[in-house]
């Protein structure tokens, strides 16, 4: 295992979200944008271990990934901006992400990288022997139906797929635990399907768990299901009134506090209890969110490899200045020419 | 009543029927946090969050309005309706047919709809015209926070299912949680008239199959629904000044279409430009010719509709959905003969 190329791929897939940040902040990009800040160690892990006709199916969180990949940095910036030269001629956008020679594929559709992920792998199968293809999800994800028919299909056709199931705890705005029932774990089991738990915040960890679950696949010794466990650091999208609530209560929760407590001082509707469990279940998930690790600090997974790093000082302080130098690089190719609001 | 947001009108609409009916639950994905009062005021036995399950949450609603509860169901987006399509096009559409008239199921769906802010061609579909092809549904597209609150407050007293459609760029309380998010650097072509407007008291509902005569003309009819009504008349104040004297019709529901008020229209201005949001062929606009040639019509008919996938970019968005300049263009065109 090459802890600084790990740590390289981490730290490109956090300055490249850095930067989109900063221009989705500026107006530059439209919509929501959904980044896989706290994932990079996942990422990294799994997706350096890919090759030449591997396939990977992922969600609206996919750039990390795809950073990691190796898919071209400026035509993926330029595509978040809505150019022509986007890699997908600015008709996509950061949701729906595709690279048809990285056999890469992203879909806003929860659950969706499941079953397209499948397809790839039984594709792979039969046209290229020996590659295979990882579907990255969500913990919430896995309560869709397609996923988890994916699971009993993958098991039942023995397909070279590995699902990478990233929990960070939430669905949105809501805790996944409070409509997840069981394990995920457990659950992948039930099919039949060999299935584990690892610490996404440590990428080594998580690259020895998916060394064995690729190595398997690429024997066709069938499917397996890695769920990773790792923060949330920037909500579920740029703006998330969650996180800006639970951070600024008063500037940015005092319309809706308003609106709450006069609903929930109208006359009729439900009884005392009622109103009661309502308002502790929506502190409690605020004081979640409040509670939240945040970049930078220690649960953050970038603080994590750049401690493991350490022995390797004089590398990593080389490796940070190249990342350094080619996001920004890239950002500038990208920007050449871009006009701030692009609406007015 | 006050000036509302159309959001608001349609909160409150669902809020003033919980009160009113204690069989209305509402269902959906973050529904605790995005509907925060509701949950606040009736808890957590009559709004229920949902896991991200739409085929599950969907099709239970509509067990559930087959057991007698009535369900408000909010997707995220009406794009994610396909995740449940089943539930709908199979189980709830078909219900009252199966059973010969003897089994109706009272739901509502509120399905955010439409595009206007960036997020790509998977969440921003408006879809309605594919929904209001199936028998069995009831398929509403206000364009007002008065008519938002009439229809939500007749679909929920309403015994068969209901498609709300809820126009994203009307509702500045989605265009805040997905398209600007705390931004003060982007900027929405939002319709004021839709967005915000005078909720009549007391508290009113809109019946469904009634269209609204938004602007008297005489030399061409434009009839269309939500921020297509907007752009309309946007349109036929430019026109105006040219001497083309526009008549704007707002749907207002699909399913039931006022053919008659449609065709009262066309037969006085004998041309008929169909505004839609939704894709171009075998939708809204082609129903809309169809309905007048079998009143024994045959107007001068044009469209301006969405013609192919929502393109991301936000410049490549804007011509692609109606927008004043199109229909102008169009306009001219058929007034041109």
């Amino acid at each position: 295992m090459d802890l600084p190329h790990l740590y390289r791929q981490m730290q490109r897939a956090r300055a490249y979200e850095l930067a989109v940040e900063e221009m989705w902040n500026h107006g530059l990009i439209s919509g929501e944008m959904h980044l896989g800040t706290g994932e990079e160690a996942v990422a990294a892990g799994v997706v350096t271990q890919l090759e030449d006709g591997d396939g990977l199916a992922l969600t609206h969180r996919c750039s990390p990934a795809l950073v990691v990949r190796g898919v071209p940095l400026v035509p993926m910036l330029r595509e978040l901006l809505g150019a022509e030269d986007g890699l997908c001629g600015g008709r996509g956008g950061h949701m729906h992400l595709f690279s048809k020679e990285h056999l890469a594929a992203t879909s806003g559709i929860v659950g969706a990288s499941l079953p397209t992920a499948a397809g790839f792998a039984l594709a792979n199968r039969r046209l290229r022997p020996g590659a295979i293809a990882v579907a990255f999800t969500g913990a919430g994800a896995m309560n869709q139906g397609m996923a988890l028919e994916t699971l009993n299909l993958a098991v039942a056709w023995r397909l070279p797929l590995l699902i990478v199931c990233i929990d960070n705890g939430w669905a949105i705005t809501t805790t996944s635990d409070s409509v997840t029932g069981g394990s995920l774990v457990e659950r992948a089991r039930g099919f039949g399907m060999r299935a584990e738990e690892v610490n996404g915040r440590d990428v080594r960890a998580v690259h020895k768990a998916a060394a064995k679950s690729i190595e398997r696949a690429r024997r066709g010794k069938g499917p397996s299901f890695l769920l990773a466990t790792c923060p949330r650091l920037d909500g579920h999208f740029l703006g998330d009134p969650l996180i800006r609530m639970a951070k600024r209560p008063i500037a940015e929760g005092k319309a809706v506090l308003g609106s709450v407590l006069s609903s929930v001082t109208s006359r009729g509707g439900g009884g005392l209890s009622d109103r009661a469990g309502g308002m502790t279940q929506m502190m409690s998930v605020m004081a979640k969110a409040r509670r939240g690790a945040t970049r930078d600090g220690r649960g953050d997974p970038i603080t994590a490899v750049h401690k493991a790093m350490k022995k390797h000082e004089a590398e990593r302080d080389r490796i940070d200045a190249e990342v350094t130098a080619e996001i920004e690089a890239a950002v500038a190719e990208a920007l050449a020419g871009v006009e701030e609001d692009p609406d007015a | 009543m006050p000036e509302m947001s159309f959001g608001q009108a349609v909160d409150r609409a669902i809020e003033d029927g919980m009160v009113r009916d204690e069989t209305i639950v509402l269902i959906g994905e973050d529904v605790p946090m995005l509907r925060a009062p509701l949950f606040a005021r009736f808890g957590a036995d009559r709004v229920l969050a949902a896991p991200i399950s739409e085929a599950a949450f969907v099709g239970a609603a509509a067990g559930a309005a087959m057991a007698g509860l009535r369900p408000v169901v909010e997707l995220y987006m009406v794009d994610f309706v396909a995740v449940a399509l089943d539930a709908v096009l199979n189980h709830i559409a078909k219900l009252e047919a199966f059973s010969g008239g003897k089994w109706r199921a009272p739901l509502v769906i509120r399905a955010p709809s439409g595009a206007g802010y960036g997020d790509g061609g998977q969440h921003g579909q408006a879809l309605w015209g594919s929904l209001a092809s199936i028998p069995g549904l009831t398929v509403v597209v206000p364009s007002t926070p008065a008519d938002a609150y009439g229809l939500m407050t007749t679909a929920l007293a309403h015994d068969g299912p209901v498609i709300f459609m809820e126009s994203k760029l009307l509702s500045e309380e989605w265009l805040e949680f997905l398209g600007r998010g705390g931004r003060d650097t982007v900027t929405f072509a939002v319709p004021a008239d839709g967005a915000h407007g005078m909720v009549p008291a007391p508290p009113h509902a809109v019946p469904f199959g009634s269209a609204a005569v938004r602007r008297e003309g005489s030399d061409l009819t434009i009839a269309s629904v939500a921020v297509g009504v907007h752009r309309a008349l946007a349109a036929a104040a430019r026109l105006d000044g040219e001497g083309v004297d526009c008549e704007v019709l707002d749907l207002r529901s699909l399913r039931p279409l006022d053919v008659e008020t449609v065709a009262a229209s066309v037969q006085k201005t004998g041309r008929l430009l169909a505004v839609d949001e939704d894709y171009r062929e075998f939708g809204l606009s082609g129903e809309l010719a169809a309905v007048c040639l079998e009143a024994g019509l045959s107007p001068r008919f044009g469209r301006v509709c969405v013609e192919d996938t929502l393109p991301y970019a936000r410049h490549l968005e804007r011509n692609a959905l109606p927008n004043a300049d199109r229909i102008v263009a169009a306009v001219r065109e058929l007034v041109s003969v």
